[in-house]
């Protein structure tokens, strides 16, 4: 029986290429009419360092990695034992090792895999110039059932920009690698044949190609249909990616893109392009948003609209900057200083940035509010097939006065909380944007009636603004929810498929708005619920800890959290549902 | 005589913080001059301060202004400025907040060379926390209780920083020249690039010694863009001699440019 997804893992040194060859496997797998997901796992080094592309493939959308490895192709053992906790093997699993490679790490052979040998190296190296990265990519493409022609196109669509003699060395090694697989399969018949039921191409009429892109590419995307015109950067892992993106997309429709001296200057910098009257956003992770906190608040009392999407990493410090976990959520929700109400959306899935970017963007200018958008190492850096998304046709507005408004006030007290922004150039409504607190008109004021009116009015537009269906994503019925946010989001849908399939009705939501919670939206959609199992990957649990402190549940409440950089998987969640609380306190 | 181009109508009418006698009014009065002297209208003014005494001062223009935190004046001004080139931008503030917190600002807006002009009115004191140090105080100043035997660290020079971080226009000024102060700011706001003045600005209240500054001062530099001769000028530099330092005529920052595309064109990269 053909299967409808399979795992598979390419690990070898930084340097032999295994990310390129999961990037073309991924597209390969694009081409052939199936989906699929990459996440890529690096070492901190700039070059030379371990790294692995851990994929799955199958008929339908994949936004988990599930629970168990099938394949895994090592192109070397280099620094294995960093991320051997990152590819889930077992018994049912296939490692493929290079002999001349040495000895199967004890950390893998106590997985007690199957283990076949090919000479993976000694097989590149019988094409001059030939790679192993394109031999390991041979072989997986062949038990994963690729047509050879499919591999070759998503081969020249990836290295085509080199040179026409790298794509030719490239197929040569690849045809090489494909010719393997047969030994492959008569060694381990059952795991080894990967392919899925539906290998028909996608139908190419133009207009409903699917994509494949990074969760920062998407994040990009959407903020670029938000009608975000202005970002200001500075690199940082693992955000870099969504700024590199919008760096070559921004100037394509009139916008620019800077690069700061630091986090300080680019959130300010977005500040200033905001006032001007340009929707503006910036990019960064947890260190980066620590620096930026005090900017934040500023956006707050000025009102300035403006998107930071926040990539989360380890933390905390400079912790794990390549590897995913959760654990910023407690500085996106409250690390402002005073009272300081803003808008905090979190991304569901890599399709999902492309959607919660540009709403980010409507909510930030509806609103005239800083929004932190929340994704993750996982989310930001893995890859996906997706079915394309369209633009949400919701326009992003920013409520201006007209010129020459008389006795304009810019921070009128209105009983939307919402008020008309002046933007320079325009007449008759010159006004100072203030951090201190203000009047109306803009004034710094100290005195008590205009503070209460200011943290009323600006409480009101958080608290007030209509957010629709989109403050979370609700599937399925049952008296268990899966309550989660973030990239476990997909890891949770995959848990209640398997509930479901063993006869228990479960519910998930996946909350998109995390701030202001949704609490009476969250209350219906707890309806009947008798056990709620909150899902998060941190340490401290606390996404738990600001539902409990924000939501009263009437359901018993059970946490399924731990800390990156391994992700939860599927079983985690499965086996938290029907038993007790996994973590070691309640 | 125009009216709509009267300097009174580039001040609001929010009274001033700023102690009676303090350098700060000066600096007031010559950006209203300069800005009606070079006709630009009030609404086409971005004026971005930080925090301090002096960073109140975008309120008291009747232009668009932005009075921020402390210390990042600079970056936001940065960012008005390539989000909309239009615009005339001015950024202004002390010495704390331009040298010390927003040092490293400083730094790379005089490498950026954002087409803005950075106005700074130093007086070697943090006034509105009531008189300590600041980066441009002498080592010996024993006058805050904070470091009552000085601050024991040489003081900051902004001009040399500003050249050697290359900036593309360096003037100094003192208050007591309101003429040659608004020569300056007119001179700074035309010069595409960006354009330092550094104004002496006493502190009647925390520094009441700078009232000698008048009897100190010496108009001195004409421009040159000579970095050579500049940095000479500075070497000789009692910190009193006014006038501009620098000019460099190398083109402003733009932002890359790229040939249009519309959003299903950069869409189309991601469909396999």
């Amino acid at each position: 029986m053909a299967k409808t997804c399979f795992s598979l893992a390419l690990t070898g040194s930084g340097g032999a290429g295994v990310m390129t060859a999961g990037q073309i496997l991924l597209d390969a797998a694009a081409r052939s009419g199936l989906y699929g997901l990459m996440v890529r796992s690096l070492g901190p080094q700039i070059r030379g360092g371990e790294s692995a592309a851990i994929l799955r493939i199958g008929t339908a959308p994949v936004s988990s990695l599930g629970d168990t490895c099938s394949v895994l192709v090592a192109v070397d053992w280099g620094n294995i034992e960093r991320f051997a906790d990152e590819i889930p093997l077992d018994e049912n699993s296939l490692v493929i090792a290079d002999p001349d490679q040495g000895e199967v790490p004890p950390v893998i052979v106590a997985k007690s895999p199957k283990i076949a040998f090919v000479p993976l190296k000694a097989l590149a190296d019988t094409v001059p110039g030939g790679r192993v990265n394109m031999i390991a990519l041979g072989l997986a493409a062949a038990l994963a059932g690729f047509d050879e022609a499919v591999v070759a196109e998503a081969i020249q669509a990836s290295l085509g920009r080199k040179s026409q003699e790298v794509v030719d060395i490239s197929l040569q090694t690849l045809r090489a690698g494909m010719g393997a697989a047969t030994a492959v399969r008569s060694e381990a018949p059952e795991i080894a044949d990967l392919a899925c039921g539906c290998s028909a191409p996608a139908p190419d009429n133009g207009k409903h190609r699917r994509w494949l892109l990074s969760g920062n590419a998407a994040t990009g995307l959407g903020i670029l249909r938000g009608g975000v015109r202005y970002c200001a950067a500075y690199p940082i892992t693992p955000a870099t990616e969504v700024l590199e993106w919008l760096a070559g997309a921004l100037p394509k429709v009139g916008g620019a893109l800077v690069q700061a001296e630091d986090e300080l200057a680019s959130i300010n910098m977005v500040v200033g392009g905001s006032f001007a009257g340009i929707p503006s956003m910036t990019a960064t992770s947890g260190p980066g948003l620590s620096l930026m906190v005090e900017t934040l608040g500023l956006a707050v009392a000025a009102e300035i609209p403006l998107v930071v999407c926040n990539v989360m990493r380890g933390g905390p410090s400079t912790g794990i900057p390549t590897k995913s976990e959760q654990s910023d959520l407690n500085i996106a929700l409250f690390g402002l200083h005073g009272d300081a109400p803003h808008v905090v959306t979190a991304a569901t899935d890599i399709r999902d940035c492309l959607f919660t970017g540009q709403w980010s963007v409507q909510l930030a200018e509806a609103m005239q509010t800083p929004v932190i958008m929340l994704t993750d190492q996982a989310m930001g850096q893995a890859q996906a097939v997706i079915e394309p998304l369209e633009a949400s046709p919701q326009k992003t507005e920013r409520l201006v006065p007209s010129e020459n408004t008389p006795n304009y006030q810019r921070y009128a007290v209105t009983n939307s909380g919402v008020s008309p922004m002046a933007i320079p150039g325009m007449k008759g409504c010159a006004y100072t944007a203030d951090g201190l607190e203000h009047s109306p008109l803009g004034r710094p004021s100290t005195q008590a009636r205009d503070h209460q009116d200011q943290l009323d009015k600006r409480a009101r537009k958080i608290e007030a603004h209509d957010y629709g269906d989109a403050w979370a994503d609700i599937d399925g019925e049952g008296e268990i929810a899966l309550l989660t946010f973030g990239s476990l989001t997909g890891v949770a849908r995959e848990a209640a498929e398997t509930l479901r399939a063993r006869g228990v009705p479960v519910r998930v939501i996946a909350l998109r708005l995390l701030m202001p919670l949704r609490t009476e939206d969250l209350k219906r959609a707890l309806q009947g619920v008798r056990r709620v199992l909150v899902i998060e990957q941190n340490h401290s649990r606390q996404f738990l800890a600001y539902l409990k402190s924000t939501f009263d549940f009437e359901a018993e409440v059970v946490s399924c959290a731990r800390p990156g950089p391994v992700p939860i998987r599927p079983q985690e969640i499965v086996t938290a549902a029907t038993s007790r609380d996994m973590g070691d306190t309640k | 005589m125009n009216t709509e181009f009267d300097p009174k109508n580039y001040r609001s009418d929010l009274k001033p913080v700023w102690c009676p006698g303090c350098g700060d009014y000066s600096v007031i009065a010559a950006i209203a001059r300069a800005l009606a002297n070079l006709k630009i209208r009030q609404e086409n003014v971005a004026f971005i301060s930080g925090i301090g005494c002096s960073s109140r001062i975008a309120a008291y223009a009747s232009t668009y202004g932005f009075h921020g935190i402390h210390g990042r004046a600079l970056p936001l001004a940065s960012g008005v400025k390539v989000a909309r080139p239009d615009l005339t931008v001015l950024a202004a503030g002390g010495d704390g907040d331009g040298f010390s917190i927003g040092g490293n600002h400083f730094l790379h807006a005089c490498r950026r060379n954002v087409d803005m002009t950075y106005i700074v009115m130093d007086n070697s004191v943090y006034g509105m926390t009531k008189g300590q140090a600041s980066p441009t105080s002498e080592a010996d100043w024993c006058g805050s209780k904070l470091t009552p035997e000085g601050p024991s660290i040489p003081p900051i020079q902004p001009l040399e920083v500003a050249l050697a971080a290359q900036a593309s226009y360096v003037s100094r000024a003192f208050t007591g020249d309101l003429a040659e102060l608004t020569r300056q700011i007119e001179e700074a706001i035309s010069h595409k690039g960006f354009s330092l003045v550094h104004v002496l600005s006493p502190c009647v209240t925390y520094r009441p010694e700078q009232r000698g500054y008048k009897d100190r001062v010496h108009q001195e530099w004409t421009p040159t863009s000579n970095r050579a001769e500049a940095f000479q000028r500075l070497l000789e530099d009692d910190g009193f001699a006014t006038g501009t330092l620098f000019v460099d005529p190398r083109p402003p920052y733009t932002p890359m440019t790229a040939a249009p595309a519309s959003m299903a064109e950069i869409e189309a990269d991601f469909a396999i």
